[in-house]
């Protein structure tokens, strides 16, 4: 195991669906040293109320995330593409159902 | 950006109301505060099971036995959240743990105090959780993410706790002399140490100027105190039980309770190592921690084992 920094097992990131049909929310992060047991844990720490009908685990090492610091650069190809907004185009007068 | 720059950037994130995440840049200084303030509660939920286990065996019905014990898990829960929220920033869970068991971290003084009676239960879920409350819900807008969204969490399953323990003392209250005064005992003994959770009085509080700049605490311990006292007082008169304190006062002009005058010595000597149960506590946590060391060895063992096969698949 990669992460191990202490005797604790691998830090996992829990994600619950709440609902069939909603999205997969990340609801906190665990500690285990193999995925039944990621499984099991998340289950009796994030669904003690019937909050879930789903649970994904993904070890913590697996998520590539962005960096704050390059946030600006990293989002800005989108920063002036105000056609890709549905208010950017001018309907004529009248039209209605668009 | 120099380090002078990096600072206003984040003192302007944090009054525009933007939480820090933990790969944002931050003060060496905000990230020891926060170390610091979510280790000793982690620290503070799972201690926090021990006076509660107490009573786990000596539950007076099968009703109250799983409750307690559904409370129990729920403290469990709640050190679990806490402690991810707190590796966040860049420690161990190891560490934490060490540095509790080697007294470099405090946990709540609260759970120094031994458990009694059955009443005690009712005591410490009225009172003990409800001061808790007080504080987290405050804290559910404190400046760091995951430390947050660990208190939203917390506070939703935390009410449960704060009914049961109401629950029971005001059955006691209503049973016989004997029992209603049982009630009344636990009241004395919890009092006092509930309001001493929320920390010294704010003039002489070393931890609250960067601790409120910051937003990390978003109110005072003087301020949550005077909440917690302000509900709790009809919460008492409702059961017909009398709050320890002569001083105790409605004033019409703050339009808050006065009260008196806290022991503080009794406060720092508990802090200190002092208290009824520092030892008993610190040395069950060592024992229970000693006790579980071979699962987690074997866990660990395992899944080597389970690595090793996949490769050779």
């Amino acid at each position: 195991m990669d992460n191990i920094k202490d005797n604790q097992g691998d830090v996992w990131e829990v994600f619950v669906q709440s609902k069939p049909g909603l999205p997969h929310k990340h609801a906190g992060s665990l500690h285990a040293t193999d995925k039944e047991m990621a499984l099991q844990n998340a289950r009796d720490l994030y669904t003690r109320r019937n909050e879930g009908t789903c649970i994904w685990v993904v070890p913590s090492n697996a998520i590539v995330s962005s960096l704050p610091e390059d946030s600006d650069s990293f989002f800005d190809p989108s920063d002036d593409k105000i056609y890709r907004h549905p208010t950017h185009y001018v309907m004529p007068e009248g039209a209605k159902h668009i | 950006m120099d380090e002078q720059q990096k600072l206003e950037a984040f003192q302007a994130k944090i009054d525009a109301e933007i939480k820090i995440e933990p790969k944002d840049w931050m003060p060496e200084e905000y990230r020891k505060h926060l170390q610091r303030q979510i280790s000793q509660h982690a620290h503070s939920e799972v201690v926090g099971m021990q006076p509660e286990g107490n009573w786990v065996l000596r539950a007076p019905t099968l009703r109250a036995k799983v409750v307690l014990l559904a409370k129990i898990q729920d403290e469990a829960g709640h050190g679990q959240y806490l402690y991810a929220a707190g590796e966040t920033l860049g420690k161990s869970r190891d560490e934490f743990i060490e540095e509790l068991q080697t007294e470099k971290a405090k946990y709540s003084s609260i759970f120094n105090y031994p458990t009694l009676t059955w009443a005690d239960m009712g005591a410490v879920g009225w009172l003990v959780d409800g001061a808790a409350i007080v504080n987290q819900v405050s804290l559910q807008r404190t400046s760091y993410g995951p430390y947050a969204r660990a208190m939203v969490r917390i506070c939703k399953e935390e009410s449960f706790h704060q009914r049961q323990g109401y629950e029971i003392i005001a059955h006691m209250a209503k049973g016989t002399p004997e029992q209603k005064a049982m009630a009344q005992d636990a009241l004395n003994r919890l009092w006092w140490p509930s309001l001493m959770m929320f920390g010294p009085h704010d003039a002489d509080s070393p931890n609250l100027g960067n601790g409120v700049k910051w937003k990390i605490k978003r109110e005072t311990n003087d301020e949550l105190r005077q909440k917690f006292i302000d509900k709790t007082v009809h919460q008492a008169e409702v059961i017909g039980l009398t709050i320890p304190d002569p001083d105790l006062k409605w004033n019409e002009e703050t339009g808050h309770y006065d009260y008196g005058q806290i022991d503080w010595d009794e406060f720092w000597n508990v802090v200190k190592g002092n208290g009824p149960c520092n030892k008993q506590r610190l040395e069950h946590h060592k024992r229970a921690h000693n006790n579980g060391k071979w699962v987690r060895e074997a866990a660990l063992a395992y899944a080597q084992k389970q690595k090793e096969k996949q490769m050779v698949a």
